[in-house]
């Protein structure tokens, strides 16, 4: 084990073609590879080291569905199957009617708008993803369902984690100290709902805050700080 | 390249702006300028400037463009109207459509496209303000615009032109050395490997020569590659102070 | 404008207008934070780099030569072009300028001509045969709403900023690399506000969301005087003719600081 070499500390920032790490004994995790005797990096990301295990967690980049992702997406249109939906990635992601709701959807009777109109909100669950260009959604399970009023706000889908928090600890905040309702979508979308708008649009600067200052020390006790100001 | 010049580019060894052979102009590099892409980057060498942006992964426009395996890299080199000391105008000339071909080719090999089938990632460059080693400049924006917008790749691309100029090769040619020179010649490497993923060259060199360029772009291009490293880093310091929980 | 798919973010926006309240923590009548940085490009004969909060407008100005219209033998050309260049946005496409970049354009081009900025007459240099030609190029980096504000702004900013390229009389060439310290003549300095008006509610500098949805938008030239000289309305929605009295009104008063900023 003469060249067993590591050459980054944990929490460090590293970037694409950076060497991790050298010798067979480490292990290439996330978005870190192995590529001969050398650990390297193939994405901007956070260094997380663990014993022998070298994981890089990509700092930006787009949503690319995964199945069993709970989604936000919007009704961009309908056709016989049910709804084309938006949900921020490169495809196009259907919602059969079969899927669509765990009541009964009497397309036959009524029109398809009544139930799902171009510009509504679903959180939902991607059920499949094949070939990568075929997305399928399902909002027939609680807590799936149409999201009735409120705002979406569009977010860096890797900064998801953060604004959900340490066994959830970030989003319970958010959503005590301010009575809103909040769900949030793994593909970077996050929907927020308060009759007052003052309020929903405090929420919309906090969750900012905790996108843009991700990294920072102390990030809890100035979102909490922003709320508190804004009541 | 070959017009004459009326005065004389190299005296006593040092260039019109005071550089030895091998000295690059200042540079700077910026990662993050475009709030609304999802990766970008901003380059000066002198007075050359450059911007990048990348959008992407996304839709496959038009259709037809789609690949089944890979995505499809689409790259636009632009020259902004005011970039010239003539008027440019604005839009596609067989210039930049060759240039945005060739910038296109030297990124392809470094971006995993096998990551993203079916999908688009689009790189736009517009050169701000020329003064040669547009497309080299070019390339490095590029290259950390992609690594910003959080693309997959197995290695930056890094880039540099060497060229010869009353007799000498020197390294990262400026406008009157680019007119007026013999030759110029630029490359682009993946830095972890050195590998050379952009070729060209115009002029008169001898075989020595063109190995004693190829070897100053080389040495440079693991300098530039630092910056473009340093520009990433710099942009999250920036957003995020240090990276305690 | 307009979008039909952004129902709840249209409704999220009017009921905080309804408060007098905007994302981001605005007034309706409040401009966001304005910068603008001259002489930034080498090249230009002018140049502006503008910044509206996170919208960024570069301008720059180039004067080379030409020969003038036939029906104005004795004055120089001027030639305002957008370009909605795809890095500013992933709205904006590669090709032919879209209908959106030729109207910022042209409205930009109406408020810089009518007012007289630039004296033709002086860019003349032989009658019918040589003149100078004075284009400003108006390139958004970040597209975050209020381009035709950014865009004139940006554009008098550089135009203040030009100088002439040398030109040798006996020879007739000109030295495209060497500025003369003579300046482009300039006899005005328009600026533009441009008003949102959406679920009957008035504002001003929309960003690029508020923009989506508004339901239309009015742009209001002036003079250092303080009278109109371009005006051009937008979007599908319509205004009241005293709406359009006070807003001329109103972009008075906003005017007075915008000029702060040259």
């Amino acid at each position: 084990m003469a060249n067993e070499k590591i050459h980054v500390k944990d929490r460090e920032i590293v970037i694409p073609g950076d060497v991790l790490a050298e010798g067979m004994s480490y292990i290439p995790s996330g978005k870190a590879i192995r590529e001969d005797k050398n650990i390297i990096s193939v994405s901007l990301g956070l260094t997380s080291i663990k014993g022998h295990v070298v994981k890089v967690i990509p700092l930006a980049g787009r949503y690319i569905p995964k199945r069993g992702d709970a989604v936000i997406g919007k009704i961009t249109g309908s056709a016989k199957f049910g709804w084309m939906t938006n949900i921020r990635c490169p495809f196009d992601a259907d919602l059969p009617i079969a899927e669509a709701s765990h009541s009964y959807l009497d397309t036959n009777r009524y029109p398809m708008s009544k139930f799902f109109a171009v510009g509504d909100f679903i959180f939902a669950n991607v059920t499949e993803v094949s070939n990568r260009r075929f997305v399928r959604l399902s909002a027939r399970n609680r807590p799936y369902r149409k999201l009735h009023d409120g705002i979406v706000i569009e977010v860096s889908p890797t900064k998801i984690p953060r604004i959900i928090g340490k066994q959830g600890s970030m989003i319970k905040m958010l959503k005590e100290s301010s009575g809103c309702d909040i769900l949030v979508g793994q593909n970077g979308l996050v929907w927020i709902k308060n009759d007052d708008p003052e309020k929903q649009m405090i929420m919309v600067n906090a969750i900012k805050l905790i996108e843009t200052d991700s990294h920072k020390t102390g990030l809890t006790e100035k979102v909490a700080k922003l709320l508190k100001g804004g009541k | 390249m070959g017009m004459k010049s009326d005065k004389t580019l190299i005296v006593k060894g040092k260039r019109l702006d005071g550089r030895g052979a091998e000295d690059m102009r200042p540079i700077k590099i910026t990662a993050g300028v475009i709030k609304q892409a999802d990766g970008s980057c901003e380059v000066q060498f002198g007075e050359t400037k450059v911007i990048a942006a990348v959008y992407g992964p996304k839709k496959v426009l038009p259709r037809r463009y789609e690949e089944s395996t890979r995505a499809y890299l689409k790259v636009y080199y632009f020259m902004a109207a005011f970039a010239t000391s003539e008027r440019n105008r604005p839009g596609p000339s067989r210039r930049s459509t060759e240039i945005s071909k060739v910038i296109k080719e030297s990124l392809a090999n470094a971006v995993d496209l096998d990551k993203y089938p079916q999908t688009e990632i689009s790189v736009y460059i517009e050169v701000t303000n020329a003064n040669a080693g547009t497309r080299t400049a070019a390339i490095n924006a590029a290259s950390v615009a992609l690594v910003d917008a959080g693309i997959e790749m197995r290695d930056i691309v890094t880039s540099v032109a060497a060229g010869k100029v009353e007799g000498q090769v020197i390294l990262d040619l400026m406008q009157d050395e680019d007119n007026f020179g013999q030759a110029d010649l630029p490359v682009a490497i993946l830095p972890r490997t050195n590998e050379i993923s952009l070729i060209q060259m115009d002029g008169d060199m001898t075989p020595d020569e063109v190995k004693k360029a190829f070897g100053m772009c080389i040495k440079a291009c693991q300098k530039i590659a630092k910056l473009q490293r340093e520009a990433i880093v710099n942009k999250y310091k920036q957003e995020g102070g240090n990276n305690d929980e | 404008m307009n979008s039909k798919e952004d129902v709840s973010l249209r409704k999220y926006i009017a009921s905080l207008l309804k408060k007098n309240l905007r994302e981001g923590g605005r007034k309706p009548f409040e401009y966001r934070n304005i910068k603008i940085e001259t002489d930034v490009l080498s090249q230009a004969n002018g140049s502006a780099r503008v910044k509206f909060g996170d919208a960024e407008v570069f301008v720059g100005v180039k004067v080379g030569l030409g020969s003038p219209f036939p029906d104005t033998p004795n004055d120089g050309v001027l030639m305002v072009n957008g370009e909605l260049s795809p890095l500013a946005s992933e709205d904006f496409e590669t090709g032919p300028p879209s209908p959106r970049s030729i109207e910022v354009s042209r409205v930009i081009d109406r408020a810089i001509r009518e007012s007289g900025t630039i004296d033709t007459s002086k860019l003349c240099i032989e009658p019918g045969e040589k003149v100078w030609m004075v284009f400003v190029d108006v390139y958004p980096l970040n597209e975050d709403g209020n381009l035709f504000d950014a865009g004139l702004l940006g554009a008098i900013a550089a135009l203040k900023t030009a100088r002439m390229p040398a030109f040798d009389k006996k020879t007739g060439k000109v030295d495209y690399r060497t500025l003369t310290k003579e300046k482009v003549p300039l006899s005005e300095e328009p600026v533009m506000c441009t008003f949102w008006k959406l679920d009957g509610e008035i504002f001003v500098d929309a960003t690029r969301r508020e923009n989506k949805v508004a339901d239309c938008r009015l742009s209001i030239g002036l003079n250092k005087k303080g009278n109109v000289c371009a005006m051009q309305k937008g979007g599908e929605g319509t205004f009241t003719d005293t709406e359009v009295f006070e807003l001329v009104k109103k972009a008075q008063s906003l005017s007075k600081d915008l000029r702060k900023h040259f």
